[in-house]
């Protein structure tokens, strides 16, 4: 049984597929990286596996078990970060103890696991500060930082470096590694920089319109990529 | 004495009244902040839990529930107070309660007014919040509870709004205390009503007095409220 398997996922817009029939599977600690040109369905997979779409077929097993019944429990395992994060009208510490307060925890757990993500994604100096007037690599990392506080198995984030300059890319890429290294956390990464999931992923899934076109481990998509369309996407030679 | 004259003798009054700390009319003040407060609180304790049920839920009739409120808003005071005054008297459905001419009937007359108002001005600062807010509480499995806590702390500065609003509709009206309290001095008499007396009675000068002293602790409040709504703008610090 794999920890997360996306069985035959169609979804459509007004008639208009955003997904096709996508198939796939990742095991618990996998760094899955989806790559894809724009309106290519990136977005729309990752809500489903949110659970804050539904698929109009098709479904999703997290652990064996199918989301699409549950989306309430089975999301409580599950962080997101959106590509463009809303935060809360409070401080950054309050913005990411809220999660923690979510799921009952106490004040004394709550600040020490706080602490820890301020420290990690370095937002120290910034706890104090109203979430609402920081830059947006600064929004960006607090949106990890409350998805990463009550330590999930499984991270979805949707182009969480765009826009990004390299310091903030810097963090947020090395905490991904490191919680997908140390504390196992699954991991899926949308990205539009092919050079990012050569960077960070152990499996790299191309989309486009709608459909999976690759699916493979990175040095296989990056070397020898089954199909001419991924080659294409790869060399940047798709116009899009 | 043209008008001129009177509105300075007015002020002149008022000042007087002021310093002297004069007893009557301080319980007149008194009675009024009483009743428009609690009025104030009462029409925020229920105009602000169901305004947010009615922003949230997606239910039939919604923009219905939406427009009669948004009507009920500008509600007569003087309807208000003829309504109240017919379930509240003797024959009438409620009269066994015995509440006609007391303080207690002019808070639930000025109550009937700042509950749409408060509601009102509640469902639009719900609905007007960022739709991504609720899809970011669902991602974090906030539970109702803290989706309603954090949603309504979101819509802080148009809640204080609407309490803004209401207090200013209760505190200035004159039809609705005067029906159900009856004017009584020393037990009903507000500043609105004494304001009406006194104008009729041809004593304008102390009617402007009282009309002025109206508007002192009408900023008083405000002045506090205002307070509030602009700690919890959003400034930016660096
Ligand atoms: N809520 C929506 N309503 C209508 N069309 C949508 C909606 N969400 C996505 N789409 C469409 O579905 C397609 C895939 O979108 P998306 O998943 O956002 O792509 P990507 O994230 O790869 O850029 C696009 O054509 C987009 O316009
Ligand atoms: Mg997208």
């Amino acid at each position: 049984m794999s920890f997360l398997e996306c069985r035959s996922i169609s979804k459509s817009y007004d008639g208009k597929h955003a997904l096709k029939d996508v198939t796939f599977e990742i095991e618990g600690g996998d760094l899955l990286s989806v790559v894809g040109p724009s309106g290519s369905g990136k977005t729309t997979l990752l809500r489903i596996i949110d659970g804050l779409e539904k698929a109009d077929s098709g479904e999703v097993l997290l652990k064996g078990k199918k989301i699409s019944g549950e989306p309430f429990l089975h999301r409580k395992m599950i962080g997101m970060v959106f590509q463009n994060p809303v935060l809360f009208n409070t401080t950054v510490f309050n913005n990411i103890a809220y999660s923690l307060k979510f799921r009952g925890e106490e004040g004394e757990t709550i600040k020490k696991k706080v602490e820890e993500m301020l420290k990690l994604l370095r937002l120290h100096d910034l706890r104090g500060r109203n979430a609402l007037t920081l830059s947006g690599g600064e929004a960006q990392r607090v949106a990890l930082a409350r998805a990463l506080v009550y330590d999930p198995d499984l991270l979805l984030l949707d182009e969480p470096t765009a826009n990004l300059d390299p310091y903030n890319v810097s963090i947020i890429e090395e905490v991904l590694q490191r919680s997908n290294r140390e504390q196992g956390t699954t991991v899926i990464v949308i990205t539009h920089n092919i050079f990012q999931a050569k960077r960070l992923a152990k499996n790299v899934a191309f989309l486009l319109e709608g459909e999976l076109v690759e699916f493979s481990d990175s040095a296989a998509f990056f070397a020898s990529p089954r199909d001419s369309k991924t080659l294409s996407f790869i060399r940047g030679e798709m116009v899009y | 004495m043209d008008g001129f004259e009177v509105i300075a003798e007015g002020f002149a009054r008022a000042l007087q009244i002021l310093l002297s700390g004069d007893q009557g009319i301080l319980e007149i003040t008194l009675l009024s902040l009483r009743v428009s407060l609690a009025a104030t609180l009462l029409g925020a304790a229920f105009g602000i839990p169901i305004g947010f049920l009615v922003a949230r839920k997606d239910f039939r009739g919604r923009s219905v529930v939406t427009t009669v409120i948004n009507t009920l808003m500008g509600l007569p005071p003087v309807v208000v107070g003829l309504v109240v005054y017919l379930f509240l008297s003797v024959s009438g459905p409620l009269g066994f309660l015995r509440l006609l001419y007391t303080p207690e009937a002019m808070i639930i007359a000025q109550m009937i007014l700042t509950f749409p108002v408060v509601c009102g001005i509640t469902i639009s600062s719900v609905l007007s919040l960022n739709p991504k807010l609720k899809e970011t509480l669902v991602s974090l499995s906030a539970p109702p509870s803290w989706e309603a806590r954090v949603l309504l702390n979101e819509s802080k500065l148009g809640l204080i709004t609407a309490i803004i609003a209401a207090f200013g509709a209760a505190i200035s009206e004159v039809g609705a205390i005067m029906m159900v309290g009856g004017n009584l001095l020393g037990y009903t008499r507000a500043l609105t009503t004494a304001i009406m007396l006194y104008t009729n009675m041809g004593e304008f000068a102390t009617a402007i007095a009282l009309g002025i002293i109206l508007l002192l602790i009408a900023f008083g409040v405000n002045l506090f409220l205002t307070y509030l709504q602009m700690r919890s703008r959003v400034r930016r610090t660096t």
